[in-house]
């Protein structure tokens, strides 16, 4: 019975690690570059919940919104737009860059102390409980608002105009061009996208994880970066599933581990990645047939 | 080419004047200010361990650092005296807790865990390039750092390391430096160097030539492994302690910032810019202290130092992205 209690936690974490990915996966797709600072939208947004502590909840969530998607295009304005063109690992030690400079600053700002976000605390509580499980209120949450973002995005790249030229810009950026695809739009609105989507992420970490630090996004960059790689970088679908994987996998195993053994989680993890980028260097959820872009 | 006459060229000189002229003029300073400048010249060796690897090859590590780690945790606990090992660390293997070495034994030993676990690791990981070797090297950073801080028989978990020999004064500090140099250089100029540098440029015509990438990367891994395994030997006797958190990720970025700053591609390069970006961020950290500029005192706010530093990496990419030495080596003004 208690395995169900597993599945049921790491399907919620796996969720919102998809989240991340998929945000991740999205600036790699239409703009060819991995965003190593994309951990500290989060981190920023921490931040901004714990300065409005006093507000209204409603206006503290547009609140954090709108200041991880302002700070989202001025990093894409002033960082990442000066070096479209250049060698990929370029802009990769630029988004490093990016990441410590954001960090440092918080730092100076707020110490390495914790701060409390005080968001939906609520959340963390159990909705029901069948026999020895506990389902949290943030697990039922994440499967469903993060479920449904998933599908709301899809919907968007699918079914709208700008969705469609976002998919075509990350397949073949020339071509999209050439057919009269307005690549800053685009970029723009891929940026602004994969923001709200670190936002709403956020807003499902917060209960659970409730101090931010500096270094809070730094470690959720890591797991969606993973994410990406090994689900496939090259299909959006891809990349969330991947993220899913990797969150999900990490705490499944977690949980597997006798207590001794789980301070080795992260050796587990990331050799694991190594194994997939070896063997399946173009993902876990690609064909066979495509040609990597790494 | 004839072994001395090698070497005595402008590209290998130029570096260690530098060095030498650093070193030499750290006499002047008082003694927090030398420190300081003692351990830039070892960060120095640590960033001439990465572009060996780096630089030559073109692909962007983010793991040297495990090798630096290996390297200074091996020398760190090898160099404290055995009845003090055995009651702070009784879980560690016999051999390593009945035993310690001297100074130069445990540079040695740095130096050749630096390179085998190079060895081992890269015979799997140099096939990758660009983003998936990124991934894939940021991966043996956390796995060696997770393994170092957990696992009792061979690391001192996520206490400090007491009693290690402080034997990095100035002459080691300074000599280990030229040493990495040295070998920085005779590999980059060596057939192996130029078939890695041949193959960076442009692959399948060093491929069509018969230059296996794959053996090439490796050996460039295995020397940048040993030079940053002794680096990291000589950085712990400086420090006299470790912990895992002082080799990981902040290390690696201030590491990676110094050769993107002083020139990627170059030996100059990663000696201009591991100089300079230590010398910049030690002004800078004195500064959070308070130091007299003229009449005035100028005190930065703490912090600053790392936000100056990120800034500048980022202005290097934008408007110099092949580092203040424009990624070449050093040389005389031709005559005209």
């Amino acid at each position: 019975m208690i395995y169900f209690q597993y599945l049921v936690d790491a399907v919620g974490i796996g969720v919102l690690y998809a989240l991340v990915a998929l945000g991740l996966g999205l600036v790699f797709g239409v703009m060819r570059l991995v965003n190593f600072a994309h951990g500290e939208l989060l981190m920023a947004g921490g931040y901004t919940l714990f300065l409005t502590a006093s507000w209204p909840t409603p206006t503290r969530l547009a609140a954090v919104a709108l200041v991880v998607t302002i700070l989202a295009l001025l990093i894409e304005r002033l960082a990442l737009r000066p070096l479209r063109g250049a060698a990929p690992t370029t802009t990769l030690i630029m988004t490093f860059a990016v990441s410590f400079l954001l960090r440092s600053i918080a730092q100076k700002k707020w110490s390495t102390q914790g701060k409390s976000m005080a968001l939906f605390e609520w959340m963390a509580r159990p909705a029901f409980e069948v026999g020895d499980i506990k389902v949290s209120i943030v697990t039922l949450m994440a499967i469903g608002i993060g479920g449904g973002l998933l599908v709301a995005v899809s919907l968007l790249l699918t079914r709208t105009p700008i969705g469609l030229q976002m998919r075509a810009t990350a397949m073949d950026p020339i071509m999209a061009q050439t057919l009269g695809i307005r690549a800053e739009l685009v970029v723009r609105g891929a940026t602004v996208l994969s923001a709200l989507l670190a936002a709403a992420a956020l807003f499902l970490f917060a209960p659970q994880r409730p101090v931010v630090t500096p270094e809070y996004g730094l470690l959720i960059t890591l797991i969606a970066l993973v994410g990406i790689v090994v689900g496939g970088m090259n299909r959006l679908a891809a990349s969330a599933a991947g993220g899913f994987a990797v969150g999900f996998a990490g705490s499944m195993v977690f949980s597997l581990l006798p207590r001794g053994q789980r301070v080795f989680l992260d050796s587990a993890v990331f050799g694991l990645v190594i194994v997939v980028l070896l063997f399946r260097p173009q993902g876990l959820f690609e064909s066979m047939r495509k040609t990597s872009r790494l | 080419m004839s072994g001395i006459r090698s070497l005595l060229k402008p590209a290998l000189m130029g570096p260690i004047l530098l060095v030498l002229t650093v070193a030499l003029s750290s006499n002047l300073f008082p003694a927090n200010i030398k420190l300081q400048l003692l351990a830039a010249l070892v960060s120095t060796a640590i960033v001439v361990g990465i572009y060996v690897f780096v630089g030559n090859s073109g692909v962007v590590s983010f793991g040297q650092i495990s090798f630096t780690a290996i390297g200074a945790f091996g020398a760190g606990i090898t160099s404290m005296p055995s009845p003090q090992k055995a009651t702070v660390f009784p879980e560690l293997f016999p051999i390593i807790r009945e035993n310690a070495l001297g100074n130069v034994s445990t540079l040695v030993l740095a130096t050749l865990l630096g390179a085998i676990f190079a060895l081992v690791a890269g015979s799997a990981l140099v096939r990758l390039s660009g983003l998936g070797a990124g991934i894939a090297m940021l991966s043996l950073l956390v796995i060696t750092r997770n393994v170092l801080r957990n696992w009792d028989r061979v690391g001192p978990g996520a206490k400090a390391i007491p009693g290690i020999e402080q034997s990095t004064g100035l002459v080691q500090a300074t000599a280990s430096l030229i040493l990495c140099i040295i070998v920085a250089y005779s590999y980059q100029i060596s057939r192996w160097g130029r078939r890695l540098r041949a193959s960076r440029e442009d692959a399948p015509a060093a491929a069509a030539a018969g230059i296996s990438q794959y053996q090439e990367r490796l050996i460039a891994f295995v020397v940048s492994g040993a030079l940053c395994g002794f680096a990291g030997g000589v950085y712990v006797h400086l420090l006299g302690s470790v912990t895992t958190e002082e080799v990981y990720i902040r290390l690696t970025f201030l590491t990676l910032a110094m050769l993107v700053i002083g020139g990627m591609g170059s030996l100059w390069g990663a000696v201009v810019g591991g100089l300079s970006v230590s010398i910049i961020n030690s002004i800078l950290f004195e500064a959070q202290n308070g130091i007299e500029v003229g009449p005035l005192t100028l005190t930065l706010p703490r912090g600053t130092s790392d936000m100056v530093l990120a800034s500048l990496m980022a202005l290097t990419l934008l408007w110099r992205p092949t580092g203040l030495t424009l990624s070449r080596e050093f040389s005389l003004p031709r005559r005209k």
